[in-house]
């Protein structure tokens, strides 16, 4: 067990590596030079020096790497461009927003997603068709979009949650609720159909196996069979997507939290985007790497304490 | 839908290889696939056309500003937009972006997804392995984000930022291709291509390639939906078109930032961003609903109620009450298609008394398991019992409720199956499911069922029962499985035991001490077995009396030495002179020519009519009935007179 846990936080290191390694040749290959493209053409030349000294371009690429490396392993990303804040501290500041919105989306996806995986499974029919239906259009519906629709709907029609901003729990716990609701559901759409969708296949393929066959010979409950039997095994198949869930909900709080002006990391890589501002995204794409990494290693260590023929005995 | 950015991996499971032609045109039979197919072709030939066709609107700063934020009218279909520029004529243009953006991005992933996925596939090894490696890093990289750096340095390069895109989804491309290839390079043409000197370029793209064409597409539709999700996103947060130019992604941030004043403004090109995904996605789900037999068991069959058959063989119509199990004029039929009714079982007839042990035998394909199974009312898919009564203790099981059913199996009467080991639920200790069972029928306590289990593993001489208990079924070996599948079947106290085949996945010498086990059991019990097999040993060693079965119909049934010294059907006598228990030394081991017709395609008359050595015209001419030829046996021949006389 342990060891399939460093295996993947290793994987997890490369994969730091070369996301890093990555952000420098962009950096390499951007046309003219790094640090005129991010001033801009008008800037004074002492500007310019002070934005590539920062940027340490004036050192060998190789040089300019492991001088990043360096600072990064010690928890240092350098400074952000335009607003000289470090970029440790800006997304640390915005780490729990982020956060919020993520285990609130996960919390509806498995929730609703299993709930109707295992429905339309079952019931087949009329019941089925339409959680299938369900399961296409949150496929379809792009969460920026939908988001736009539920302010429309909820915030400006109806006046029952606010159109956008965060409250921090620390300031009212029912405030920061209440500022959740509809980014976390624009959020979630598309996950829930995911999962539903995975769900509903490995029910179907669990409930036409041998071991529930003969579950049913020995006259087992049908609750039973559907929960006990069948469902403990579907969700083995559910719980390997997760890994992907999680990494379509990273990209989704770009979207999202610019839809409802949440002060988050997604909606901070979109203002480092805007504003070419370079270390502040690399920060943030080795952030989100870093969560990617971890999390996968949790789920991995879920499914092998979950499905016993993993387990190490 | 950027959040839910998930590559089902059912999808690349589950897809056969597409049999080109036929594949194509089943697919051109799905309206669906075709309504997609025409939308999204239209929207293509929008992106091409619309710019030239309206050529003023790209660069269009403002319209009429009189008339700003209007709702549809019939000047402006779709109204006009913040600055007074008809939405329509916006919505057009900005097509052009979106399906440049999509496709760029698509290039990219079928340039590196599919010949990767071909390589990795074909060749395997540590070409594979790297391959593989390298996708499952890609899958943990945070797509969007890396598409924002890219685009920090490289500002608003659509370009740079579809491409990049498209290097990272890639790898979902990969993948499935590899898979959908894997089986394909297993095939003897490919071997026989490659062994015949043609170049491996060669075999795979001519060979290889057509037959994961139809994962490919399914798999990049999904992915062109991704794309297109990514295109519009980034388009909305403004990243990836200059101001006046308009683009779908972009609108709706434009009428999101006048939500209030004008809701309108967001509906128009979000349907058009819903409706181009739901095609893609509608499309791939066509391509791989014609690739894959949808075949979904219904989690209770259908049953029906039936009385006995009027063609049934007359001398078989009178019921034995003294029987413990008493099967007459059994009929199943599975739906095959729609309106088509296949009989699988015809008119069997047999008893089963208690405490004796009958054998069920004849090749695969001969109806013996749904036979047995028929009587626990589990057969499998759109089977059903179309007509016949199953008696079980004086009350017709076929006429009974579900719930009625259900208090009968597992308990009166248990079964124990051919591959012990699947048998189980993989993710529950054996000793936990075999508690459950004896509760159900017991009505024990959790505590007083555990011990019951480890009397009940004692009983079928397992070793070690609280060890065993502890165990999950991958961690048993073949013979301690069947013994913990026995102990499962006698948690009720079974009148009648089914067993399917339960010595076929076993060792020879473990084969010995079950069916050892069987008849140790059955002393102690009175249990009655019915014992399906198609191994003579078997019977030879357990069976009082035989069954024989042949393309649905019983054509001999007597008791087993009678059967032994004199077959009265010429199946039977084929069948035991094909039995490799009886064959000696150098001797060649005769076999039944041709093989057992499928049901729905059984002949007129005698169903062996095609493979017997005795037919005669007489033979096909209409249905033969079973006929008494002795002592308590039947059979199904019109021509026992001669068969005696040859032996």
């Amino acid at each position: 067990m342990m060891r399939v846990a460093v295996r993947r936080l290793l994987t997890g290191v490369v994969l730091l590596f070369v996301v890093s390694g990555v952000s420098f040749i962009l950096l390499a290959l951007t046309p003219g030079d790094a640090a005129r493209a991010i001033v801009g053409i008008d800037a004074s030349h002492s500007e310019y020096e002070r934005v590539r000294q920062q940027l340490g371009l004036d050192l060998p690429l190789p040089d300019q790497y492991w001088r990043w490396l360096w600072q990064a392993v010690h928890g240092n990303f350098g400074a952000s461009v335009v607003t000289q804040q470090p970029v440790r501290e800006a997304i640390d500041q915005r780490l729990s927003v982020t956060a919020s919105l993520i285990v609130g989306s996960l919390l509806v996806i498995l929730v609703l997603g299993v709930a109707f995986g295992v429905f339309s499974a079952v019931r087949g029919g009329v019941a089925g068709k339409l959680v299938d239906a369900f399961a296409l259009g949150a496929f379809a519906v792009p969460a920026f979009w939908l988001g736009e629709v539920l302010i429309t709907v909820f915030a400006v029609k109806l006046h029952w949650l606010p159109a956008i901003g965060y409250v921090p729990f620390a300031q009212s716990p029912m405030g920061w609720l209440e500022s959740l609701v509809l980014p976390v559901l624009a959020l979630a759409a598309g996950g829930v159909a995911a999962i539903a969708r995975q769900t509903r296949e490995a029910m179907l393929e669990a409930l036409g196996s041998e071991y529930v066959r003969m579950a049913r010979a020995t006259g087992i409950s049908r609750g039973s069979i559907l929960f006990r039997h069948a469902f403990r095994n579907a969700a083995l198949r559910v719980v390997t997507v997760l890994g992907w869930i999680f990494v379509g909900l990273l990209g989704g709080t770009v979207f999202v939290e610019s839809v409802f002006g949440l002060p988050g990391m997604g909606g901070l890589a979109v203002t480092a985007a805007t504003d070419h501002d370079v270390p502040l995204i690399q920060g943030v794409v080795v952030y989100f790497t870093l969560l990617v990494v971890v999390v996968n290693a949790l789920i991995d260590l879920l499914y092998r304490w979950l499905d016993p023929r993993l387990r190490v005995g | 839908m950027s959040t839910g950015a998930v590559p089902v991996d059912g999808l690349a499971g589950t897809v056969r290889t597409a049999n080109s032609p036929r594949f194509f045109r089943r697919l051109v039979r799905q309206r669906l696939a075709l309504v997609c197919l025409v939308y999204l072709a239209i929207v293509v030939l929008l992106g091409i056309i619309a710019p030239l066709a309206l050529p003023g609107i790209s660069n269009e700063q403002a319209g009429n500003l009189l008339a700003v934020r209007q709702g549809p009218s019939a000047a402006h279909l779709l109204g006009t937009d913040t600055l007074g520029r008809d939405v329509l004529e916006r919505l057009l243009v900005g097509t052009r972006i979106t399906v440049v953006g999509v496709a760029e991005a698509l290039v990219v992933i079928l340039l590196l997804g599919v010949p990767v996925g071909l390589v990795a596939g074909y060749f395997g090894g540590w070409l594979d392995r790297i391959a593989m490696w390298l996708a499952d890093l890609s899958f943990a990289v945070p797509g969007i984000v890396v598409v924002l750096m890219v685009l920090s340095v490289f500002p608003e390069s659509m370009f740079a930022a579809m491409v990049t895109y498209g290097v990272l989804v890639a790898p979902m491309l990969t993948r499935v291709v590899r898979a959908a290839v894997l089986p394909v390079r297993q095939e003897l043409y490919i071997s026989a291509a490659q062994a015949s000197g043609l170049s491996r370029t060669y075999v795979i793209s001519r060979h290889v390639l057509p037959r994961v064409a139809g994962p490919i597409v399914v798999q990049a539709s999904f992915l062109a939906a991704l794309a297109l999700l990514a295109q519009t996103g980034l388009a909305f947060l403004g990243l990836l078109v200059r101001a006046p130019s308009p683009s779908w992604g972009g609108m709706v941030a434009d009428g999101a930032n006048v939500i209030i004043l004008q809701p309108w403004l967001i509906w128009p090109p979000g349907i058009a961003i819903a409706l181009t995904i739901l095609a893609l996605g509608l499309l791939g789900d066509s391509v791989r609903d014609a690739l894959t037999e949808t075949w979904a068991p219904p989690v209770h069959s259908v049953r029906h109620r039936g009385g006995l058959t009027r063609g049934a063989s007359p001398i078989e119509q009178v019921r034995d009450l003294s029987a413990l199990l008493s099967v007459r004029g059994l009929r199943i039929e599975f739906t095959s298609g729609p309106g088509r009714d296949v009989c699988a079982v015809d008119d069997v007839t047999f008893d089963v008394y208690a405490s004796e042990t009958v054998g069920l035998i004849g090749e695969s394909g001969c109806g013996k398991t749904a036979t047995a199974m028929s009587v626990l009312g589990l057969l499998p898919g759109t089977g059903r019992v179309k007509a016949g009564a199953i008696y079980f203790e004086g009350r017709d099981l076929t006429a009974l409720r579900e719930a009625e059913l259900h208090s009968i199996r597992g308990g009166a009467i248990a079964l124990v199956s051919q591959e012990p080991m699947v048998s189980f639920n993989p993710t529950l200790r054996v000793g936990t499911q075999l508690a459950e069972v004896v509760r159900r029928h017991t009505g024990l306590t959790r505590a007083a069922a555990r011990s019951r289990v480890l009397e009940l593993f004692r009983r079928v001489h397992l070793p070690a029962p609280e060890v065993v208990a502890r165990r999950y079924p991958h961690e048993l070996s073949g013979g301690m499985a069947q013994r913990v599948a026995l102990a499962r079947a006698l948690a009720g106290e079974p009148k009648l035991l089914i067993a399917d085949e339960p010595t076929t996945a076993l060792d020879v010498t473990v084969q010995a001490e079950i069916l050892e086990l069987f008849r140790e059991l059955q002393r102690e019990s009175r249990m009655a077995i019915l014992l399906i097999t198609h191994d003579w040993g078997v019977v030879a060693d357990i069976c009082d009396r035989a069954i024989v079965l042949y393309a649905g119909q019983i054509v001999e049934r007597a008791p087993l030495l009678a059967m032994f010294r004199e077959p009265m059907h010429p199946y039977t006598k084929a069948l035991l002179a094909a039995n490799p228990h009886g064959a000696h030394g150098k001797q060649v081991l005769p076999s039944i020519p041709g093989v057992v017709p499928p049901p729905g395609q059984w002949p007129q008359g005698c169903h062996f009519y095609d493979r017997c050595s005795y037919a005669t015209s007489a033979c096909g001419q209409g249905p033969i009935s079973l006929q008494a030829v002795g002592e308590g046996r039947v059979s199904r021949c019109i021509h026992t007179d001669r068969l005696t006389v040859a032996q």
